[in-house]
This record gives C-alpha cells, sequence and structure tokens, in this order.
C-alpha cells in the first residue's frame, strides 16, 4: 500500500479498560481507504476489541473505557459534538452471528435509511432496498419474497441480508466481526467474494480466526496479541514472510 | 528468520511430516551423492560394470523423487502451511529437482564411459586435472545439503560462492581439452568424453549453487535465484 492512498481511519495510541484490566495497550494504526484490512490473534488478544472502538460500539459496555485518539477522515470520532449515531451508519457493522430484525426481509433494509432520513418517497426506499440487496449479491434470491420474514432465510443468505443492511445506509467503513464463522464453506465463498467486490466502494475492516480467511480477502494483516499490536503488514509477507517470531508461531501453529 | 526450525507445531503429527520431508530429501541426496561417487570411479578405474551399475540405480533416485512430491502434495493439500511451514515445503520440492539433476549428471558420467570406450583412456594428466575438480564438487554439494538441513543461510552464502572455483575449473579442463584436439586428431574422441564429464561436474555445481539458494530462501523468505553473489551476500548478511 502506498502512501498516495488516503487514510480513512487513525488510530493513535489507543487503550481500552473494562475496569480496572487494561485489555488494549496502546494500539497505533492507519486504515486505508478502500483496502481489506484483516486482524487475527488468539482469543482475547483485543482484536474484536480494537474493531469496535472504530465505531464506539464499545461506549455500550459498562465500565468500559477508551483513552487515546481515533479519527475518521481526520476527524476524532470522540469528539463531543459528534452523533454516535451517524458515526454508526458511517462506519457500519456485521456481527459473526447473522441478526436479521425479526421484522420482513424489505423493513430490515429499509429500517435505517428511514432512520437516517435518507429517503423521502416510498420510491427512493425501494431503490435503497433493491440496490443494497443486489451489491449484497441477494437480490435474485429474495425479490419475489420482500415481505417474508428475514429470520426465515438461510444463515448465509441471513449474513449477506446484514450487509445490505449495512450498505443501505451509505456507510464508508465496514466492520465485520468474523462474518463467516456461523457459515458452510459455500456461503462463506460467497461473502468471501462479496468483500471483494465492496472494497470497489468501502473500505473493510475484518476479525476472523480463520487464517486462510484473512490470507485470500485481505489486502494487509494485523496481529494482535495480549492486547498488542504485534506485526501488520501487506497480507502476502505477513502469510509466506512474517518479521516477528509471534506472528510466526501463531499463524503456523507453533506454542510460542 | 524467526523460525528457522522444523517443530514446535501444536500438531507433533505435523511436526513429523514436515522433518520427513527433509530426512527423505536428504535420503534421496545420499543415494545420489553415492551414484555421483561411484561414477567418477567407474571412470576414473575404467570400471564397465561400476559404470553399468550407476546407470541402472538412476530408476531408484527417480522413485524416491515421486515419492517426494507426493509427500509435499500431501502436507499442501491437509496442512495449508503458512510461512516457515510453506517455505520448507516448497524448498523441498525445489531442492527434489536438483538432486534428480544431480543423479542424471551421475548416470551421464557412467555413459560417458560405456560409450566411449573405442576411443580408449584419458591421460592421467586429464584423470587428474577431473578428480580435483570432482572433489571440489562433492564437497560442494556435501556442504549445500548440509547448509539446508540445518537450514543455515550463512553457510550455503559460503557453499555458494565456491562454485566460481568449479567453473574455473572447468573452463581449464575445456581449454586443456581443445589444445590436445587441435595437436592431436586422435585425441578428439577422448578429450570430448574428459570434456563431457567435466560438463557435467559443472552442472552439479550449479545444482549446490541451487541447493543454497533454496536454503537461503527457506531461512529468510528472499527468493535469491539470479542474484550476483554480491547481492545475495547482502540479504543474507542483512538479516538478523
Amino acid at each position: 500500500m502506498t502512501n498516495t492512498v488516503p487514510v480513512k481511519i487513525s488510530a493513535k495510541d489507543v487503550k481500552v479498560f473494562y475496569g480496572e484490566n487494561e485489555a488494549l495497550h496502546g494500539i497505533s494504526m492507519d486504515v486505508y481507504q478502500n483496502e481489506v484490512i484483516s486482524f487475527i490473534g488468539p482469543s482475547g488478544c483485543g482484536k474484536s476489541t480494537f474493531l469496535r472502538c472504530m465505531n464506539r460500539m464499545n461506549d455500550t459496555i459498562e465500565h468500559c473505557r477508551v483513552t487515546g485518539s481515533i479519527t475518521l477522515d481526520g476527524r476524532d470520532i470522540h469528539e463531543p459534538a459528534l452523533d454516535v449515531v451517524q458515526l454508526r451508519a458511517q462506519v457500519g457493522m456485521v456481527f459473526q452471528k447473522p441478526n436479521p430484525f425479526p421484522k420482513s426481509i424489505y423493513e430490515n433494509i429499509a429500517y435505517g435509511p428511514r432512520l437516517h432520513g435518507l429517503a423521502e418517497r416510498k420510491a427512493d426506499l425501494d431503490d435503497i432496498v433493491e440496490s443494497s440487496l443486489r451489491r449484497a449479491g441477494l437480490w435474485n434470491e429474495v425479490k419475489d419474497r420482500l415481505d417474508q420474514p428475514g429470520t426465515g432465510l438461510s444463515g448465509g443468505q441471513q449474513q449477506r441480508l446484514c450487509i445490505a443492511r449495512s450498505i443501505a445506509v451509505s456507510p464508508e467503513v465496514i466492520l465485520m466481526d468474523e462474518p463467516c464463522s456461523a457459515l458452510d464453506p459455500i456461503a462463506t465463498s460467497i461473502i468471501e467474494e462479496l468483500i471483494d467486490e465492496l472494497k470497489q466502494n468501502f473500505t473493510i475492516v475484518i476479525v476472523t480466526h480463520n487464517m486462510q480467511q484473512a490470507a485470500r480477502v485481505s489486502d494487509r494483516t494485523a496481529f494482535f496479541h495480549l492486547g498488542n499490536l504485534i506485526e501488520i503488514g501487506n497480507t502476502n509477507d505477513v502469510f509466506t514472510n512474517p518479521q516477528q517470531k509471534r506472528t510466526e508461531d501463531y499463524i503456523t501453529g507453533r506454542y510460542g | 528468520m524467526p523460525n528457522s526450525k522444523i517443530g514446535g507445531h501444536y500438531s507433533q503429527a505435523y511436526d513429523a511430516e514436515l522433518q520427513q520431508a527433509v530426512d527423505r530429501l536428504m535420503q534421496m541426496a545420499a543415494l545420489t551423492q553415492q551414484q555421483l561417487s561411484d561414477a567418477l570411479a567407474a571412470f576414473a578405474s575404467g570400471d564397465v560394470v561400476l559404470a553399468q551399475q550407476v546407470k541402472d540405480f538412476d530408476r531408484k533416485v527417480n522413485s524416491f523423487e515421486v515419492d517426494i512430491d507426493e509427500h509435499c502434495l500431501d502436507i499442501l493439500a491437509r496442512r495449508q502451511p503458512a510461512a516457515s511451514d510453506l517455505r520448507l515445503v516448497l524448498s523441498v520440492l525445489k531442492s527434489v529437482n536438483d538432486i534428480e539433476r544431480v543423479g542424471d549428471l551421475a548416470k551421464r558420467i557412467a555413459k560417458a564411459l560405456l560409450k566411449g570406450a573405442e576411443y580408449g583412456r584419458p591421460s592421467q594428466a586429464q584423470l587428474d586435472a577431473l578428480s580435483v575438480m570432482a572433489q571440489k564438487v562433492q564437497q560442494m554439494l556435501q556442504r549445500a545439503l548440509e547448509a539446508f538441513k540445518q537450514i543455515d543461510a550463512q553457510a550455503a552464502l559460503h557453499v555458494l560462492r565456491e562454485d566460481k572455483a568449479i567453473d574455473d575449473d572447468y573452463a581449464q579442463i575445456i581449454a586443456h581439452s581443445l589444445s590436445s584436439m587441435k595437436h592431436d586428431a586422435q585425441q578428439i574422441g577422448v578429450s570430448l568424453q574428459v570434456s563431457n564429464v567435466a560438463k557435467a561436474l559443472e552442472r552439479v555445481g550449479d545444482h549446490s549453487r541451487n541447493i543454497c539458494q533454496h536454503a537461503i530462501f527457506l531461512a529468510h523468505g528472499r527468493n535469491v535465484a539470479h542474484l550476483s553473489d554480491a547481492e545475495v551476500t547482502e540479504v543474507v548478511e542483512k538479516k538478523p
């Protein structure tokens, strides 16, 4: 990744505390625009915690405190004037377990744009629903049953519905927290293919335990361990010739 | 590089599979080294029976090659190796090729004797020159294999630089052969035979050099094929 690519999110010395316990020990990194970057590392290493810092999801956890600075397009996401709801539209999130609303497929997508006032007329909303479902590669499978519950779809379809839902509010960044861990290999391939297409328009940060997935989908890979960022680099380099022994031990399945 | 060792995986079976890839490569190499030394001995003494054995032995080396290829394919398919493990499997696969070629070259030396019997025997001076070159080449091959086995880039670098001396020996033997051909047409047959053996030895030197390059790739993750000795030195010595 060259320096000419604009920085989308910049984190400086980010620490996260759960009560007295410091879970992240000062993470600094830049996420570039339109890249796919993956976070890998053993359970409890802080990768998901750091991911959730990027759209202030940690605000919702009691006793959780975040220090340091995170900017989105140069603007501090912790500044008091910032609207968190707006931030989470700009920085969307897809979770490990597909979590469609207990509403129709149509309403799952329409809810966000309506909330954010993105559509004035029903026809505009219809357009957003269709284009979001198309971009998530789900339109052809659901166009004849938009009024049916989103929860009636298969796991892979539900996950794509959730991706469509986050796309519908025109985000700039999509955070994905193990988006395929509950999916079979075919649904996983479809999501991975989708990630590749989405990066034309969005910046994608993905947390995954599946290292082959990180190797397949991401431009850069960051390895976390015990609350520290150990190594960040081009995915090719990280998986063929990592610079840190702890990275090497993790991705080759050795005890450090 | 961080992890230039084979073991230490959570899966001991994986440790064993990777170790086995290297062990089998070394077994195959030992066979080939024996084949080369037999071929050289046969050529030096004119032992046609031994030369014939060398020729027939090639099949055994080839079956080793297939076996190692399959073993590596298994590891790739089942383990999806990464980082140093991936480099290990790739460099074993490449080294297998070079070792197999050394076997072919041993066969070529044996054939030089079998097919050249009608031209008479090389002079003692010619045999001596070949023997000096052969010793260097065999040592170089041995040390290249040792560097690979130990994943020792420094050692590989030293061995790799020795190739120059072998190329010089080769040039000398060729020059000598040419001049004896010019002086006496009767010598053409036997001098060609000597040149062929020297050429084969020179090629064994090249394959040893390749094995050193694979060892450096394995250790440092940098592809040093086609780099000059100075450039390779920089790669190896820059790294901690």
